[in-house]
């Protein structure tokens, strides 16, 4: 092993030279390495044909006055519910002062009659009954979460049990009179 | 070996002193000696390692979008290619890697074979690199199997009959590989529960590899084994840096496939779904394949019946026997190798028999391609005879007839004299 | 040495690309494709003209299974316009609260609709020959562009007299055995398209073959992109590894 002959000031800035080649080409290395791991994560997010479910139209013409129908979007059950006018006047008279989570219901839907609701309960992910008719609608004439006891208004909102937050409206517009699309 | 590092992170220490994992990764991959002279071709055990990793690591991604049934694993497997964020990526990533480490680890092979690597006191190391590669094989062949295109179908169906060949029980492992009465569901389905696991139990055999190659040490160009400190430099930061260049020239020829000839070594028929009432016209197996198949196929029909005047096994039988005995004869080569010289530096006559034996491996590749017939069977027959005579005879006389060349006293003794 | 490996690897790879090429040896007319090369790309234009040709010829037999009408947002069609070509097509769908099946108009997240509901009927209908899957047809065959375009461009009225043609089977040069049972599907001015540009037969035979090349391999332009990229950043990091190994080894000798 020859050892090179160097004045003590050049190997010294050799060093630093090499010192900044060497965190350089480890940075760069790096850098490959988290461009490399973006597709592999990015491969787990959802990919083409789900997103193009994810919005789904629905007919509303056979609905009547009181019933309330269950469509699925997203994999999770979205409720919707042409209300009663008497269904409406409680959502309305309700004091916000009272509520869990106070949401006005003018801020809930789009057209009063037309209530749209992702059917999941936000304690824990079940879902709540109200949607048959025999079912429990809960103290409040909404939805009854079976799971832990959470009773949702003819709102959605929650107003007794251990859900925090009003159930979730999903985006929608309505296509038509007769035509809502979900997402 | 004995000796624990002194770390300076508390933390570390802290672990370290109850689980020293730390001291193992310091004294294998830090302080450990390397010998000095390595050239680039001792790049390719690295490489395959990565390889690997590239392997699983892409193949568990591709596995959680894949569907393992017959009517759907072609759609799943175009899903993942045109509708999985990145999945045509990662297939063909996947697709190509298949081929890239088998091309690192035949290299890796055959640089053992150059410079005598499976010497003693190496002979575990060698036969551990040869299960790695029947693991590689196993695992390559189901995996092939899983996008159920044509190829897939027809390759199972004979890979698979082969097994058929054995006398008697013969059948019966043929009808229980398949879980049927022909390449089904059911073979679908444990090829890629096999599929996924294999390559884990391949891992754990690296883990066996490296740990054999550790206690000697890696040999090197001169075949003359490490003698003091001075032969040596420590593995980091001399051979991160030198496996870092070889790492980078892998990848980038890895990518220009990837990227721009995604297909290359893959067959059209493939991208036609498994159709099992119309066989292609042209089956070939993978390239990586193509040397076993040609020896498969090289065995004449009666060949030991007409040899012994009555039929002992069939030529099916005979075919499937070379095969798998070509790679069985790999395992024996530690002790058909006679000579005590290492390095094919120092054997004149053995370097020839080197490149002729490369280039009769490559026959035999380009043999297994063409169909079967005419001129090419002979061509077969002469390479396959070549093939097994390169171990089972020449291997043995060189080392009786050959005179080596002298060898160095040492690893640095060649550069000392350069110096001087 | 190297000069020897270097040698030996070419005469390898020339051996498997002979070998790809064996059989009967049929000459396919080499058209030079917009999307050929590192940085091919699809013409939008030809694509859509592609697809016309498709939909107004090739789908009455065959399918396009793989393909989503929402996929043809990559042709440069916006929403709306998916949609409005969705809505020709009517799927079966259910079953409805009664139990029932039920036809609706297609929808972009809908796959192309087949021709015919499964391969008998498509045999029955078609002499006994299955059309066969046209979503990766340009992948399924060797120099797969150039063949597809061929089988549009092959058909010829003058039989040569070494080939016996089988009833209800059509003379085409570039097919092996000459004889094929799809019938000459293109012979120009088959279609008006829509940007006016002239249906003759080898723009049609063109443009339908970028269609289907587009279909089989829409991740194509990406790929290609994303591989200069790939490429340019691993040089880079390869002269920078060289560096830094010259600098850890500048004080061995070995």
């Amino acid at each position: 092993m020859a050892d090179e002959v160097q004045t003590p000031e050049s190997d010294d800035e050799g060093a630093r030279r090499r010192e900044f080649l060497y965190l350089a080409t480890l940075g760069v290395g790096a850098v490959g390495a988290a461009a490399f791991a973006w597709p592999i994560i990015d491969s787990m997010n959802p990919a083409a044909d789900v997103l193009a479910l994810s919005s789904v139209e629905v007919d509303l013409g056979p609905i009547q006055v009181g019933q309330s129908i269950t469509v699925k979007w997203r994999g999770r059950p979205v409720f919707i519910r042409r209300r009663t006018p008497d269904e409406i006047k409680a959502a309305r008279v309700a004091e916000l002062a009272e509520l869990i989570d106070p949401q006005p219901d003018e801020e809930r839907v789009q057209q009063p009659e037309w209530l749209i609701l992702v059917g999941v309960c936000t304690h824990l992910g079940c879902i709540p009954l109200g949607q048959k008719s025999g079912e429990p609608r809960g103290d409040y004439g909404g939805w009854f979460c079976p799971c832990h006891g959470s009773h949702y208004d003819t709102s959605g909102r929650i107003r007794f049990g251990p859900a925090p937050k009003n159930l979730e409206v999903p985006g929608y517009t309505f296509l038509d009179d007769s035509t809502v699309r979900i997402g | 070996m004995a000796t624990k590092t002194e770390f300076n992170n508390p933390v570390i220490r802290w672990v370290d002193e109850r689980l020293p994992v730390f001291t193992y990764l310091d004294h294998e991959y830090n302080q450990f000696p390397m010998p000095k002279n390595l050239n680039y071709w001792w790049n390719f055990g690295a490489l395959a390692s990565v390889a690997l990793v590239v392997m699983i690591l892409t193949g568990i991604m591709l596995a959680m979008q894949y569907t393992a049934h017959v009517d759907l694993a072609f759609e799943s497997v175009e899903r993942i290619m045109r509708d999985v964020n990145y999945g045509w990526l990662l297939r063909y990533i996947h697709m190509n890697g298949a081929s890239m480490f088998f091309i690192v680890v035949y290299i890796h092979l055959f640089r053992g074979l150059y410079y005598g690597s499976y010497k003693a006191p190496r002979e575990l190391l060698w036969m551990l690199g040869v299960v790695i590669i029947l693991l590689m094989m196993a695992t390559a062949f189901m995996g092939y199997v899983l996008p159920w295109g044509q190829m897939s179908f027809w390759g199972a169906t004979v890979i698979t009959n082969l097994f058929s060949a054995i006398p008697i029980v013969g059948d019966w492992i043929v009808t229980w590989l398949w879980g049927g009465f022909s390449v089904d569901n059911p073979t679908l389905n444990r090829f890629y529960a096999l599929h996924y696991l294999m390559p884990f139990v391949l891992f754990a055999v690296v883990g066996l590899h490296v740990v054999a190659l550790h206690v000697n040490g890696s040999t090197n160009p001169t075949g003359v084994e490490v003698q003091s400190p001075r032969d040596t430099v420590s593995f980091h930061p001399y051979f991160t840096a030198k496996d870092s260049v070889g790492l980078v020239a892998f990848l980038f020829v890895f990518a220009a496939f990837v990227f721009f000839a995604p297909n290359f070594f893959g067959e059209p028929d493939n991208y036609i779904k498994a159709n099992p009432l119309q066989t292609p016209p042209h089956i070939v197996p993978e390239w990586y394949f193509l040397p076993f198949y040609a020896i498969l196929r090289a065995v004449p029909d009666n060949f030991i019946g007409a040899w012994m005047g009555f039929t002992l096994i069939s030529a099916k039988l005979a075919g499937v026997i070379a095969m798998f005995g070509s790679i069985a004869v790999l395992f024996l080569l530690p002790w058909l190798d006679t000579s005590k010289v290492r390095s094919a530096r120092f054997r004149p006559w053995y370097k020839w028999f080197f490149w002729l034996f490369l280039l009769d491996c490559l026959l035999l590749g380009y043999i297994g391609s063409q169909p079967a017939e005419g001129i090419f069977i002979w061509i077969g027959r002469g390479a396959t005879a070549w093939y097994f005579a390169h171990f089972l005879v020449f291997f043995p006389l060189l080392g009786w007839f050959e005179t080596p060349k002298p060898l160095p006293t040492s690893i640095s003794e060649p550069v000392l004299k350069e110096d001087s | 040495m190297r000069m020897k490996v270097l040698v030996i690897a070419a005469a390898f790879l020339a051996g498997i690309s002979t070998a790809h090429a064996a059989g009967e040896k049929i000459e396919l007319p080499d058209v030079e494709w917009s999307w050929e090369g590192p940085f091919g790309t699809f013409d939008k234009a030809q694509l859509q003209r592609g697809l016309q040709v498709y939909t107004e010829v090739c789908a009455t037999c065959h399918s396009l299974n793989l393909l989503a009408y929402r996929d043809l947002a990559a042709l440069g069609y916006g929403e709306e316009e998916i949609k409005a070509y969705a809505a020709n097509y009517e799927v079966e769908d259910g079953p409805d609260d009664a139990g029932e099946m039920f036809t609706r108009v297609a929808i972009p997240s809908d796959r192309f609709l087949p021709p015919f509901p499964n391969e008998n009927a498509a045999r029955a209908s078609n002499n006994g020959a299955y059309p066969p899957d046209l979503s990766l047809m340009t992948k399924a065959r060797k120099n797969g562009a150039n063949y597809l375009y061929a089988m549009m461009i092959g058909y010829s009225d003058e039989i040569p007299e070494d080939v016996a043609l089988m009833e209800g089977m059509n003379y085409q040069k570039y097919f092996a055995g000459h004889q094929i049972a799809m019938p000459q599907p293109l012979y120009g001015d088959d279609i008006e398209y829509a940007d006016g540009t002239e249906a003759t037969l080898e723009q049609e035979a063109r443009d339908v073959t970028a269609f289907l090349a587009w279909a089989a391999e829409p991740e194509l332009e990406d790929r290609k992109s994303m591989g200069i990229k790939v490429l340019l950043f691993l040089g880079v990091l390869f002269v920078m590894v060289i560096a830094v190994k010259k600098a850890v080894w500048r004080n061995v000798k070995h």
